[in-house]
């Protein structure tokens, strides 16, 4: 029989995971004028991540974050839920890519808004593609476009704020639990 | 791979380095220009009118003039400017489709439907007169 062994990684992983998850849960509350245009909070979490403990931590911490925040707002399976994912692995690839570009001239702001922009761009497709079978989707592209701008620069600021602020303290990973529950 | 969370222990204190600025510029030129990109297309260019199911008249949007279709209850006006039309008056008792006043994009509709009349506006691409899921 194997042994399943819970290494400080998965820890950190399934912890940073659960503060996206909040994130998400406060996002999906914030009112928004036009269905689909979020603040995607929990994009913040998976910057630090991506930072702090490179892009496979990243791609953990989001695509839990997408299935357990599905679940908690009980879109898990439904169109919401495909779009979520569409949209975090979008991200997450174009993370991938934009993360090699040379940290002394792009910081978190340009990777939040690479993430954003794909994240919308994955989005429209995956609508077009099988939810809206019709170009009329495209119509939604402008200010779609207009707040992953807005939203991806506002959360690479507090992503930057939050990167130089835990860097000057404490560079370790949030609390760690006394007793596993 | 882990060259990022190296460098970023020496992260400036501002927090836009010259490259956001870039991409931020570069994002909104992509936004301004995706207004014109995707929302031209829904503009109309031709108003279709119809009576009794007939096509009556297909005019050029860029035009200006006006129309009068005979319809069962009597003459319905419509008004052709650059970019727009309407229905000016109807016989029709309940007059939803004056009401609806300047129609502009591709796919909008006025229907008269007691006088038999509709004004109709078409774009470049033929869209759908409905779409349900």
């Amino acid at each position: 029989m194997t042994q399943l062994t819970i290494t400080a990684e998965d820890r950190r992983v399934a912890w940073l995971a659960t503060a996206a998850v909040g994130l998400s849960l406060v996002d999906a509350a914030i009112p928004t004028p036009l269905p689909g245009i979020k603040p995607g909070l929990a994009n913040i979490v998976t910057l630090i991540v991506l930072l702090r403990h490179g892009w496979g931590s990243a791609v953990w911490v989001s695509l839990l974050r997408v299935l357990a925040g599905g679940l908690l707002l009980g879109h898990f399976l439904a169109p919401g839920f495909f779009l979520s994912l569409t949209g975090a692995i979008a991200s997450l690839l174009t993370l991938g890519l934009a993360r090699y570009l040379p940290a002394r001239w792009f910081g978190p702001v340009s990777l939040s808004v690479f993430a954003a922009f794909a994240h919308i761009g994955g989005q429209l497709l995956l609508a077009r593609a099988w939810l809206i079978p019709h170009d009329g989707i495209f119509l939604l592209t402008p200010p779609f476009a207009a707040a992953a701008l807005v939203f991806g620069i506002l959360n690479g600021l507090i992503a930057a704020k939050l990167l130089v602020e835990t860097t000057s303290e404490n560079p370790s990973c949030p609390p760690q639990p006394s007793a596993s529950p | 791979m882990e060259s990022r969370g190296v460098e970023s222990k020496t992260l400036p204190h501002s927090p836009l380095l010259p490259g956001d600025w870039l991409v931020v510029l570069a994002g909104a030129l992509l936004v301004g220009l995706s207004i014109p990109a995707f929302w031209r297309g829904g503009l109309g260019e031709r108003a279709i009118i119809r009576q009794e199911g007939q096509v009556f008249a297909d005019v050029d949007l860029r035009s200006r003039r006006e129309l009068e279709v005979a319809g069962p209850l009597g003459v319905t006006r419509i008004a052709i400017e650059p970019g727009r039309a309407r229905v000016v008056s109807d016989p029709g008792p309940r007059q939803y489709c004056v009401r609806q006043g300047w129609l502009t994009r591709a796919g909008e509709i006025a229907i008269c439907a007691p006088n038999r009349v509709s004004l109709q506006i078409a774009g470049r691409t033929r869209l759908y007169d409905s779409l349900s899921y």
